[in-house]
């Protein structure tokens, strides 16, 4: 692609595996430490609480509607700019023991200004309660879906393959959320289900290259671990760039015309397509060579034959294949 | 190098069902896509309170009161029961609406909607554009949770008092009759040592769900059973969900959802409503019932002019006719403890069960003893606050609406056991028992999460977000192509079918579409994309690794096959437990992954193999376009 060769080629990946090890195991550490004392900005969906957008007919300042808000009870509320001057968006906890529409009724009487008519274009309110819900009923997801995953890897593959596959999507999750605890990100529901699509993106280019590991492990004799894994990375390493390439493009696109609703999800996603294409070489692989895993774990899975009778099978699976084929 | 392929060969590789097969299910995705692409006409629905369908009739008064009022109509026509006109234009829809909801009367719903504009040919081969979520269209979004302890509680309560009533009735008498959660305590009194069998064979026979668990001589526990409790549940947040239906009616929203979701909440959405003030008013009313009796010898229409006798009071039924009633109450909601349809057993017409409590039983024995061949009429009170501004002040007021919703002749006396006969139909039937209910047991409810999306903001995301998903895929297209060529045409031709299908699948399953779900599209492409790039690759590759032109297709395929396999299959495990476990957005999410997932390995593997096979199966070639 552009003029690079990116076929045959021949990077000792694994060679720099303990420095890219040590690069990933901080960063994972700052963005872990980022969540913990940071913490994430929620929206409503999780925290529950009442979200307004409203749109002035001509532009507003923002800090009298500020003190306006404050006056009226909602202190802890959310005041910004959405998209332009002329739109508004007010986020605020619940209040104890006062129902939706008081709230909502409340907090649009105190938006109301002189001579600056207002549409109301989306309000939302979340109870606390429900809010807990989705946190534990997506975190209940996300866990039954790694253990799953795990299930399956180690079924089709092998363990110490399903490990390195689980800790390099919680890898990338945790960068994902980490940097949107650093930066004071707002986490939404939108920002929920890129993180579930980035997690599917990671697992998906992971599973790719593992399974040109096993294949060469079965294939190519005589080579360490290492070399196979680097023989592996390299083969893939075309389509590695070309897929992550053309989905950053539909992801850049969503960040730059998708407007505010996808702002969040694709900023996400951007993220997490990055990370997921690292994390497949250096923390799923190298985690998973780290582990041990060798030859024999791949090879001896084939009904229990022995090494030479394997390579014999394979040898007349390919002849009888070539033969079959008619090709001369 | 040159490829000699033998044509058994090839057959046996790209069987002839198979090619068939592959493309008759991309002709039917492509059909069932078609749909979506045909514009929404704004339109009205008119339907009718009762649900009976209307007719031609219906159909001509519309379309009178239309012509004279001097509007342009698209079409009107007869659809399930109902009388759609369709408009030109949004501003028409909007005043013909004013119009028909004055000229209509009560008894009909007016509801604004958006028609799909489907040809003929797709709607009777059964193709249906998917419907779009609030937040791609507009429209309130409401969680009702029903409070159920308080419900359980007034079951129980109810247990209690039966109870009672029955010893006492039976003559059995007891020191104390107590509840704790679902265990009743009855406590006799000394020397009714010999009333213990008749005790237990009566509780058997009056309460079955109650069993003995602990019988200690003149004390016994009885336990209500579980399926007993979870049937009432279940009844109760039914009973809420019809309440919302019958409110939503009212409303005039056209298609509505109403729909129970969990153990004890209840999801209302109306699309293209836009005050939600108002919906929640309507929604949140509370209703109440009083009997009365029809004072028969009242003129009505000199109380209709102004003149309503002393003690007496005019009311209206639904379908706009006038009653005299009297001023004085037989009995109120509260005293109803059940109410249900059924068939008469004499002449199977349509009737409603009614049970009352012992006060109101005692009261409706003495009232309908002395006016047997008088009417009975019951009347349906709902009282809700509005809010609207007045001089820019804020005024609640509450409204309440009475109706007559049924008057029935007294053929006999009767106390707390009655039946109401001579319905017309069993819809009507159900509905009455349903009002009659509504007075009594529903549990209170609470919104806990109301969302509500302007149409422009539902425009805007729609616009902005499909328009930026087609600009990215276009890139794709474009990349795929320049970097692949015939091959990458190929695979272009392959993700085009798979968002055909993906489209079809989601309006066969009438799935709804939304922001969340069209990130899952966004995801399903992504894979799509690289399933393709992962059969390209691996078909240059056995190229460089000198196999001729035929076996490096061969064996591109074959080998990306299990490579492709193994990630959507993980990918699918993954989509289908948060199905399972996620709510709302994210089974929006999951949804869309899931069919992408199946359909993306589809055309990946099938779509795009079938148009190289065809293009080199019989062919000489040294070079492959990839």
């Amino acid at each position: 692609m552009f003029g690079i060769k990116l076929y045959d080629t021949n990077f000792r990946f694994m060679h720099y595996q303990k420095m890219w090890m040590w690069v990933s195991a901080v960063v994972t550490a700052v963005c872990i430490a980022g969540i913990a004392i940071k913490g994430f900005n929620f929206g409503i969906d999780f925290t529950g609480g009442l979200t307004v957008e409203v749109a002035y007919q001509h532009p507003v300042e923002l800090e009298p509607l500020r003190e306006k808000l404050t006056k009226a009870g909602f202190d802890q509320a959310v005041v910004q700019h959405f998209g332009s001057t002329h739109d508004v968006l007010i986020r605020t906890v619940a209040q104890k023991d006062v129902s939706a529409k008081t709230m909502t009724d409340n907090m649009v009487g105190v938006l109301a200004l002189p001579d600056n008519s207002l549409t109301i274009k989306r309000t939302e309110f979340v109870g606390p309660q429900v809010g807990d819900e989705l946190a534990s009923n997506g975190l209940l997801a996300l866990l039954a879906a790694f253990i799953i995953i795990t299930v399956y890897v180690s079924l089709r593959y092998e363990i110490r393959f399903a490990l390195g596959a689980i800790l390099g999507v919680v890898h990338d999750a945790v960068i994902v959320s980490g940097l949107f605890a650093w930066f004071g990100w707002l986490v939404d529901l939108s920002v929920l289900a890129a993180l579930l699509a980035v997690i599917g993106y990671s697992i998906n280019d992971t599973i790719v290259v593992f399974d040109r590991v096993r294949e060469n492990f079965r294939t190519q004799r005589g080579y360490s671990p290492v070399e196979v894994m680097d023989s592996a990375l390299n083969q893939t390493l075309s389509r590695t760039t070309m897929t992550s390439f053309v989905t950053l493009l539909v992801v850049v696109v969503l960040f730059m015309t998708g407007g505010e609703a996808l702002h969040l999800f694709s900023l996400a996603m951007i993220i997490g397509i990055v990370a997921g294409t690292y994390s497949s070489i250096y923390v799923a692989s190298s985690l998973s060579l780290a582990l041990g895993i060798t030859q024999d774990d791949l090879v001896r899975k084939d009904k229990g034959k022995d090494r030479a009778a394997i390579d014999e099978d394979l040898k007349n699976d390919f002849l009888q294949k070539e033969a079959a084929r008619g090709v001369k | 190098m040159v490829v000699q392929s033998n044509s058994r060969s090839v057959a046996h590789i790209y069987p002839a069902w198979k090619a068939i097969l592959v493309i008759l299910l991309c002709v039917i995705g492509f059909v069932y896509a078609l749909p979506n692409i045909y514009p929404e006409d704004p339109a009205i629905q008119v339907s009718s309170v009762k649900g009976d369908a209307l007719g031609d009739r219906e159909k001509e008064v519309v379309q009178n009161a239309l012509t004279q009022a001097g509007f342009q109509v698209k079409s009107v026509t007869l659809d399930n029961g109902q009388v759609l006109i369709r408009f030109n234009d949004t501003e028409t829809q909007l005043k013909a609406q004013d119009v028909l909801k004055s000229g209509l009367g009560r008894s009909f719903t007016v509801a604004l909607n958006l028609a799909p504009s489907t040809p003929a040919w797709l709607q009777n081969i059964g193709g249906r554009p998917a419907p779009l979520g609030l937040d791609l269209r507009g429209g309130v979004h409401f969680l009702f949770d029903v409070d159920m302890d308080t419900a359980v509680a007034s079951y129980y309560q109810r247990h209690l008092t039966d109870i009672k009533r029955l010893l006492r009735n039976e003559e059995i008498r007891y020191q104390e009759v107590a509840q704790v959660g679902d265990v009743f305590t009855i406590t006799l009194r000394e020397g009714q040592e010999g009333s213990l069998n008749k005790l237990r064979t009566l509780i058997n026979k009056n309460f079955p769900d109650l069993t003995l668990i602990d019988d200690a001589g003149l004390v016994t526990h009885w336990q209500l059973s579980k399926t007993a409790v979870a049937e009432f549940k279940k009844f109760t947040v039914q009973q809420n969900v019809t309440t919302l239906r019958n409110r939503v009616n009212e409303l005039g929203v056209a298609e509505p959802l109403i729909q129970q979701q969990g153990e004890r909440r209840i999801v209302v959405q109306l699309p293209g409503v836009q005050d939600s003030a108002r919906a929640k008013e309507i929604l949140g009313a509370t209703a109440t019932l009083e009997f009365r009796l029809v004072d028969e010898k009242g003129d009505v229409q000199a109380a209709i002019a102004g003149r309503v006798p002393s003690g007496d009071k005019l009311y209206s039924t639904r379908d706009g006719r006038q009653l005299l009633l009297k001023n004085d109450v037989i009995v109120a909601g509260d005293s109803v403890t059940d109410a249900k349809s059924g068939l008469d057993s004499q002449n199977g017409s349509p009737m409603v069960s009614v049970n009352l409590d012992e006060a109101g039983g005692r009261k409706m024995l003495e009232t309908t003893k002395a006016n047997v061949g008088n009417r009975m009429a019951v009347v349906f009170i709902e009282s809700r606050v509005e809010t609207k501004t007045v001089n820019g002040e804020v005024v609640k007021t509450r409204v309440t609406t009475q109706d007559v919703i049924n008057a029935a002749v007294i053929r006999d006396q009767f106390s707390s056991r009655f039946q109401i006969t001579g319905l017309d139909t069993v819809h009507e039937a159900r509905n009455l028992a349903l009002l009659l209910r509504a007075g009594a047991l529903s549990a209170p409810m609470e919104i806990v999460e109301e969302r509500t999306i302007g149409p422009s903001l539902g425009a805007e995301n729609i616009e902005k977000g499909i328009l930026s998903i087609v600009m990215g895929f276009i890139a794709v297209l474009v990349f795929m192509a320049w970097r692949y060529r015939l091959f990458g045409m190929y695979a272009n031709v392959a993700l085009l079918m798979n968002v055909f299908i993906i489209m079809a699948l989601l309006s066969a399953l009438q799935a709804t579409l939304t922001l969340p779900g069209i990130a899952g599209i966004v995801l399903t492409m992504g894979m799509a994309v690289d399933a393709n790039v992962l059969i390209n690759e691996r078909v240059r590759e056995e190229l460089r690794n000198g196999h001729t032109t035929f076996a490096a297709i061969q064996a591109g395929y074959d080998k990306a096959f299990w490579t492709i396999a193994d990630s959507h299959v993980t990918q699918l495990l993954a989509a289908l437990l948060l199905f399972a476990f996620g709510s709302g957005p994210i089974k929006g999410f999951a949804v869309t992954l899931t069919i992408g997932v199946i359909t993306s390995m589809f055309t990946a593997l099938m779509v795009s193999r079938l148009l190289v096979h065809w293009t080199y199966a019989d062919k000489k070639v040294s070079r492959l376009s990839v």
